[in-house]
């Protein structure tokens, strides 16, 4: 066997262009055509293409290749390129420029419950959805019951999915895409979704395909699942390939980049997916106790955390919030500004406006290190409107936190200062059953 | 490279994607590969179309006799066409069962990549698929008019004649059609939505100018190759001709139709393989 057996994925100066104003104005009207039609005659005419000024490149130039069974990890920002990639990939949309070499069947994790219709009942939605991923009949009828069971929803099978709660819905879409096995396997922010438990599930079967010698497509926010999952990590950037290193590497890499070093993130408009509609993200900051935008903080200090935004439309139940992470993607809290229960009735239906949530994270909490945090803006179970993974990083710097006398590095996420008694007992029964040069030394 | 696809034991699929340039092949074998998904989206279209409705499929009878009703009263009492000797209401019923299927297939189509917009921006297939999948939904209510149908020529005492035989090249005949000018209509779509606002206004338009309610002879001889343009005149009159005996198309007007309606389908093939490309950025 030569070298280009074992290839499954071969990229080679992929690009792909957009028109400007797209995503603002998503399609023309025949008006439009003729308006301009008639303003520049020649143009039209000629068919010449718009100009340069007007495009720009979602994904520019990028090579790489994918062994057959290596589970590659896609890591970069909002709007790096990521979901044109897996796009082009997956063949949903044609590349400007260059050319992709994809050996086997291509299966995607992006597009669980694609093609679900409500009226329809669970098993019929399993026969259409699996007919749409490309499964054969034979297939779904075999794979059927373990579907079924995977799902868990057995009892509603013969019921309109309309019926169904979110996370049945959910369950039921995740369970036909797991089961389609194709030779390659992309995945994009599936994890993103469902409860912690649907979670586990969903990176256990990855794990499982990976397992089972299947390339994969990794892309996520979720650091953790990149370390946990794959080998080696691709970082975009503005559309290009700047990184393709080990996962730690690349994690540490890009979550050390540029962007990271303020104490604050603004989102320009073109960041902002269209669905997050009227949750509108204006920035996240990092402020120490004298008000100041810093990217280093001290542990003995309290911090400030605050999300500004703007609320095109009143929700009701909306709640914003902070998940706080390790650079290792250990998550440390997640906190929401109406958990209080006076703030949650109080705030809870929010009307249209600017607004400002700001937390406290008190002093000797955190330990030295750094820090990621992540924004979500969501109601209850029933919508997620916004969601940041690693909007901001900062440092935590530790003089002057308990034990620096010692200038060691302590282990784990945070450092509190607690309130240690210690008693000198004098008639303690350590004396009598000591080991003479173990307590000797303990007793000094 | 080649060497090693067949000493390989299961035949592994490449594809090559690339920027496609100018007019692109029709693919048509990747459409059959995806056989399966135009039965499962015709048959979805077809569960769900009368799900939550009272009358249920009580519907596909009831909107061409509704229609029957409403031109036979006003084609015939009070603009008196004439209907070759054929009673009115089967006349007219004939008639309406085609043309129900292409105005449906029609609007249903020209619709049919932006209802679906969901799958062509997540997963691949071949686009075709959708608008096929569109028409083909209207044959099961075509099936069940057909039924009703045929309580009618018994009451009416219409035996069927060997032009009969001749049925399935006119139903083919009106699909194609549908297909045709749907294609291009789903295409223009995803960049135009004028075509929403235009489907309506061009199915009654094409409902005047097709011989449901009247019988083609109104139509002076001078003008009736450009009638013949209207691939549907041939449809309805090959429909009345296979079932109630009516006079045969002219075999002119037949060929006339065939052509138009060959070339809308081929350059409504090219064209919306052409537009396919950006349809998942524009829908």
């Amino acid at each position: 066997m030569d070298m280009s057996d074992n290839i499954a994925i071969r990229v080679e100066d992929l690009g792909k262009k957009y028109r400007i104003g797209a995503q603002v104005a998503r399609y023309q009207t025949l008006r439009d055509t003729l308006v301009s039609a008639t303003k520049a005659p020649i143009r039209a005419l000629t068919r010449r293409r718009f100009t340069p000024t007007n495009t720009i490149w979602a994904l520019d130039g990028v090579s790489f290749e994918v062994q057959k069974g290596e589970v590659l990890g896609v890591i970069g920002r909002n709007g790096a390129g990521k979901s044109t990639l897996l796009k082009i990939l997956s063949r949903v949309t044609e590349p400007s420029k260059g050319s992709a070499e994809i050996h086997g069947r291509v299966g995607s994790l992006l597009e669980v419950g694609t093609g679900f219709h409500p009226e329809l009942t669970g098993r019929e939605n399993i026969a259409l959805n699996g007919a749409i991923l490309g499964m054969k009949r034979a297939e779904i009828d075999r794979k059927f019951d373990e579907i079924v069971e995977f799902s868990g929803v057995e009892k509603f099978i013969d019921t309109p999915v309309k019926w169904y709660s979110s996370g049945m819905y959910l369950r039921l879409a995740f369970a036909v895409a797991a089961h389609m096995e194709p030779e390659i396997l992309v995945v994009d922010e599936v994890l993103a979704v469902g409860d912690a438990e649907f979670q586990r599930k969903c990176l256990g079967k990855m794990g499982d395909v990976a397992g089972q010698g299947r390339t994969v497509l990794f892309v996520s926010h979720n650091m953790s699942a990149i370390l946990r999952l794959t080998q080696e990590t691709i970082v975009l950037e503005k559309g290009r390939l700047v990184l393709r290193a080990p996962s730690a590497q690349a994690v540490d890499y890009y979550l050390s980049s540029g962007y990271a070093q303020s104490g604050e993130h603004t989102w320009q408009p073109d960041e902002i997916p269209a669905d997050s509609h009227p949750f509108i993200p204006i920035a996240l900051r990092v402020r120490n106790p004298q008000g100041a935008i810093v990217d280093t903080l001290r542990s003995v200090e309290p911090l400030h955390i605050e999300i500004e935004y703007r609320l095109q439309a009143a929700i009701n139940g909306l709640r914003v919030g902070i998940y706080l992470l390790t650079t290792q993607g250990e998550q440390i809290f997640t906190s929401f500004d109406t958990d209080d229960q006076q703030q949650y009735e109080t705030y809870t239906n929010r009307p249209a406006g600017n607004y400002l949530s700001r937390c406290t994270i008190p002093a000797d909490f955190l330990n030295e290190g750094r820090y990621i945090i992540g924004v979500n803006a969501s109601t209850f179970r029933q919508r997620r409107y916004f969601q940041y993974e690693n909007a901001l990083t900062f440092t935590i710097d530790p003089s002057g936190a308990p034990g620096m006398q010692w200038g060691e590095l302590r282990l784990g996420a945070i450092r509190p200062r607690l309130d240690w008694q210690i008693q000198h007992n004098d008639h303690s029964p350590m004396g009598t059953h000591s080991v003479p040069g173990a307590s000797g030394r303990r007793d000094e | 490279m080649s060497d090693s696809a067949i000493t390989r034991k299961t035949p592994e699929e490449v594809v090559f994607l690339k920027p496609s340039r100018g007019w692109i092949r029709l693919n048509l074998a990747d459409l059959w590969r995806y056989r399966e998904l135009i039965y499962f989206l015709t048959w979805r279209d077809v569960k769900v179309r009368y799900k939550q409705t009272v009358l249920g499929a009580g519907w596909a009878i009831l909107q061409p006799l509704i229609n029957m009703v409403v031109l036979s009263l006003i084609f015939g009492r009070f603009a008196n066409m004439p209907t070759d000797g054929i009673p009115r209401p089967i006349f007219t019923f004939t008639a309406l069962l085609p043309w129900g299927l292409f105005a449906k297939a029609l609007s249903d189509t020209g619709r049919s990549m932006l209802a679906n917009r969901s799958m062509i921006t997540k997963i691949y297939f071949p686009r075709l698929i959708i608008p096929l999948a569109s028409v083909l939904g209207g044959l099961v209510d075509f099936a069940i008019q057909f039924v009703i149908l045929i309580f009618m020529m018994l009451f009416y005492g219409f035996a069927p004649t060997l032009a009969i035989v001749t049925l399935p090249f006119f139903l083919l005949l009106a699909l194609a059609t549908a297909l045709g000018f749907g294609l291009w209509l789903s295409a223009l779509n995803v960049l135009y939505r004028d075509v929403n606002y235009i489907l309506p206004f061009l199915t009654q338009l094409w409902l005047l100018v097709t011989p449901v309610a009247y019988s083609e002879s109104v139509v002076p001889e001078e003008w009736q190759w450009l009638y013949a343009l209207n691939p549907m005149v041939s449809v309805v009159e090959g429909f009345r001709w296979a079932l109630l005996d009516a006079p045969a198309p002219e075999i002119g007007t037949l060929l006339i139709s065939s052509i138009i309606t060959v070339i809308v389908l081929i350059t409504g093939m090219y064209y919306f393989r052409r537009m396919e490309r950006t349809f998942a950025d524009l829908v």
